[in-house]
């Protein structure tokens, strides 16, 4: 559903039926009798990467762009555990990470779960924090 | 002693005004609200597509700040433009009411922390708040609630949740006293907050990991902890970087999960950390991080450092202009109000109009739902017992702050519900149980003085354990599904079935009672000046008049009714008398409409009084009816003109009376006993007196009277109804009669 300007905003509103979770499961599945079956996952009740870049493109069409790049990013940021997603914070707490283990973060997010625009943000992170000491000390840099 | 000092300045320096500290300005230790002299000025640099200077330094001298905001928020397409404006044409821009809102935005979105600053400093308050109206993301302004109790007791948190969701907050907030409690805290609101009102979001102020953690089992909606700070030692002290900061806000989105960002004036100087730079300038750096993060708003308005931007000239001032900053940077604004920013009501209040005035996304980032020992942020700055004040202001105004008046019924019945469905929760997933002497409590109580103990450590062993679970908000949903709390259970399922869709990710969002968004995407703020933009009309206007305290004025009065123990009969058209006699001269409706004064005194009680007063002097008196008027000069000169002394009393039926004397103007009058509600039977006895003496030549003293000033200010609506009666009575035709009075 990218990029197709047949979407209207909202999505509750004009879209409710079209729309899946992350589970691939559609939204209008997840009935309260469904639920209390017990047979509803997690990821049912996720958004899918493909939703939050359609929500990207509401907000850039309606004039915030930065908000539509934070949505890209959280787009791919659907695709890692939760536990991934602490590790990153972790990581870019101020002298938690080297210079080269905030790049090879950067790469591998990168690599594993197709999220360009999180690495690029993580390796920017990397040069600012080389430049203005905010790595972890003993790298020396 | 003999004193020296006023004893007036005395009496002010008690004044709760002046509890409160007030310095001067001292910029070196950030003791500065706005325009600091070391703050930089203006300036852009783009070279190849990068900003290479800034505000007067080169790109090499960037601290991590300017380069996230240099990298981030700063639209180059825009810069040279804007920058070459000049500040006080963008300022201008602000107020003119030709200029549409996303025109402004455009602008701002080309300027530079310095710039920004510059361009708030030509604004005045009043400028301020028109830009306000206008730059306001959201249509139509809403209020958070702040929902805790001191004993973190789960089933008043969800009553009050309840509560403060009927009374129209669209977000609740609450934390914890014992870290631990969280999950059990963030649980109690999400429930209550769905009985009181479908669709109120929530959330829960703690540790940032656990907070992001509680998020993702979908125990809260939203998240409002991300802080940033202006200078870069300030956010070292909260453990964080602009990047850190920022990956949390993707973080949040990526589940589905909305978030704004925290900042505020003073925080950087509090820390030690304000670097001669002015509050303003440091606070416009931390919005321009938010934007550059990418998050859709932040809370600002100094938040808890408020009292310090207020120790300071122009601090009130610098405060609103952040939020007038954020807003037009294109940020959802929650406005702060939140901590205590006075000991003087008056202050306080008069704080609070410059967001309620016109209009934020969120006219407090908090607003306590409990008094003020149960607000475990800090203790707030509005609360449980300021709300009816908030509503009779939004009724004064005809401007809407975001609440709704509410019945006690109502809030009774919610709030019982509330507490009966974390009751049903807590029983399903094997939680410590909520008895009925807890629901009972929570349903009426004041605060949690009222509640009975909970054994604490059994609650955070359970607490603990529900966090460590998989269990989710789904089966909450199935907890509450499965007591017969279908609807709340529904409410629930649909807070989760939102992530899904992520509408409510954007600019400003918030959902109805039938969970559609209302966001500056689809319900962007239009205003272009009078007669445009979020009006207070229709069925909004007629709610916030429906005050439950406010009466049909018709049943302020009784009904017209003569009084039964007084009789006037006619007796022909009065005439001139002679000798020392006074002429009592009544106005149209007495004793024959109406029979009792705003005193409450019987009007044969009345008449008998004044008549005794003259009577023990041993002078004469006559009783007329003035038909022709009921303005009680008119009514007393007649009755003077008449009388064989020249004087006359005049009486109007609600117990203003006055002597007069013949050949006087008709409002220069001998004595006035204007404050009818004050008036007691010996005042009129007295008035008798005084006018028996004026008759004789004899000197007068004083009426005796109550004094009560607030008297005319709950009055003022039953004097106009009385009036109103004594008016419909005139007939001009019978002009002045002599009443033959019987008593009985």
């Amino acid at each position: 559903m990218t990029q197709n300007p047949a979407y209207s905003f909202p999505l509750g509103t004009h879209h409710r039926d079209e729309v899946a979770a992350k589970s691939g499961r559609p939204l209008r599945d997840m009935t309260l009798e469904f639920v209390s079956l017990g047979a509803a996952q997690p990821d049912d009740l996720a958004a899918s990467a493909e939703t939050l870049e359609v929500q990207a493109q509401f907000a850039r069409e309606a004039g915030y762009p930065e908000v539509a790049k934070n949505l890209i990013r959280a787009a791919e940021m659907t695709r890692m555990p939760n536990d991934e997603i602490l590790a990153i914070y972790e990581a870019l707490r101020p002298g938690r990470s080297t210079y080269y283990q905030l790049l090879s973060l950067s790469q591998q997010i990168s690599s594993m779960y197709g999220a360009e625009h999180t690495g690029a943000y993580i390796r920017e992170a990397a040069d600012v924090y080389r430049d203005t000491g905010l790595l972890k000390m003993d790298e020396g840099l | 002693m003999t004193q020296t000092g006023s004893k007036r300045f005395e009496k002010l320096r008690q004044r709760d005004i002046n509890k409160e500290v007030f310095v001067s300005e001292m910029p070196e230790l950030g003791l500065i609200v706005m325009n600091s002299p070391t703050d930089p000025k203006p300036s852009i640099e783009v070279r190849d597509g990068k900003i290479v200077e800034m505000d007067g330094r080169p790109a090499a001298d960037f601290d991590a700040i300017d380069r996230f905001i240099a990298a981030h928020a700063i639209n180059l397409s825009e810069a040279q433009a804007a920058m070459e404006m000049g500040s006080l044409k963008i300022a201008r821009m602000m107020v003119d009411i030709n200029t549409p809102q996303r025109e402004v935005m455009r602008v701002f979105s080309g300027l530079t922390p310095a710039m920004v600053a510059e361009v708030m400093s030509h604004l005045n308050v009043v400028e301020m708040m028109m830009a306000m109206q206008k730059m306001r993301q959201r249509r139509r302004p809403f209020d958070q609630a702040h929902v805790t109790n001191w004993k973190e007791n789960p089933a008043l948190l969800a009553a009050d949740a309840a509560e403060a969701g009927l009374r129209g907050f669209a977000e609740e907030e609450t934390t914890v006293r014992v870290a631990r409690m969280a999950p059990f805290s963030a649980l109690a609101l999400l429930v209550g907050s769905q009985v009181g009102r479908p669709g109120v979001m929530t959330q829960i102020s703690c540790e940032e990991a656990l907070n992001l953690r509680l998020a993702m089992k979908g125990l809260a909606t939203y998240a409002e902890t991300l802080s940033v700070y202006g200078t870069i030692p300030s956010f070292l002290d909260g453990d964080d970087t602009p990047w850190s900061k920022g990956i949390l806000a993707s973080a949040y989105a990526s589940r589905g999960i909305k978030s704004r960002f925290t900042s505020g004036s003073g925080s950087e100087a509090l820390m030690g950390y304000g670097l001669g730079w002015s509050m303003l300038y440091l606070e416009i750096r931390c919005i321009m991080m938010v934007k550059g993060a990418g998050s859709q708003g932040v809370q600002n308005g100094s938040i808890s450092c408020i009292a310090l931007p207020e120790s300071l000239p122009n601090g009130v001032r610098g405060v609103l202009a952040e939020n007038l900053v954020a807003a037009s940077l294109g940020l959802e604004v929650a406005a702060g109000n939140d901590a205590m920013s006075s000991h003087s009501q008056m202050r306080k209040t008069a704080k609070l109009m410059l967001q309620m005035l016109p209009g934020t996304d969120f006219i407090t980032s908090g607003h306590s739902v409990m008094p003020r020992k149960d607000n475990l942020f800090g203790g707030g700055n509005f609360d449980a017992e300021d709300m009816d004040d908030w509503l009779v202001i939004q009724r004064d105004m005809q401007v809407d702050g975001g609440l709704r008046p509410v019945r006690e019924d109502d809030v009774l019945r919610v709030r019982e519900k509330g507490a009966r469905a974390i009751q049903a929760v807590f029983r399903e997933m094997g939680f410590p149980a909520i008895t009925e002497a807890e629901v009972a409590a929570a349903t009426t109580a004041f605060c949690s003085d009222d509640m009975p103990d909970r054994d604490s450590v059994a609650d955070l062993q359970a607490a603990d354990a529900f966090l460590e679970s998989d269990k989710t908000a789904l089966d909450v949903v199935k907890a509450l599904a499965r007591s017969g709390f279908e609807d709340v259970a529904e409410s629930v399922l649909e807070m989760q079935r939102q992530r899904v869709l992520g509408d409510y990710l954007h600019t400003s969002a918030v959902f109805d009672e039938s969970f559609t968004v209302a966001s500056a995407v689809n319900t962007p703020n239009d205003y272009t000046g009078p007669g445009t933009g979020y009006r207070v009309e229709g069925q909004i206007w007629e709610d916030i008049q429906a005050l439950p305290q406010a009466l049909n004025p018709r049943a302020l009065v009784a009904d017209e009714a003569a009084d039964p123990h007084l009789t006037l009969s006619p007796v022909g058209k009065a005439t001139e008398g002679t000798g020392s006699e006074v002429i009592v001269a009544l106005g149209p409706a007495f004793a024959t409409a109406m029979n009792e004064t705003l005193a409450g005194l019987a009007h044969a009680d009345v008449l008998r009084a004044i008549l005794d007063g003259i009577k023990g002097e041993g002078v004469a008196a006559r009783v007329v009816k003035v038909w022709h008027g009921a303005d009680v000069a008119d009514i007393g000169l007649s009755g003077a003109k008449l009388s064989g002394s020249g004087i006359g009393i005049g009486l109007q039926s609600k117990g203003t009376a006055l002597i007069h004397k013949k050949g006087l103007a008709p409002l220069n009058n001998l004595e006035l006993l204007s404050m009818a509600p004050n008036l007691t039977l010996e005042s009129y006895r007295a008035l008798g007196r005084n006018a028996a003496c004026y008759a004789t030549g004899r000197a007068p003293s004083p009426v005796p009277m109550k004094i009560d000033n607030m008297a005319r200010l709950r009055l003022i609506v039953h004097t106009t109804l009385l009036h109103h009666r004594e008016v419909n009575q005139i007939d001009e035709t019978r002009g002045v009669e002599e009443m033959k009075v019987t008593f009985g």
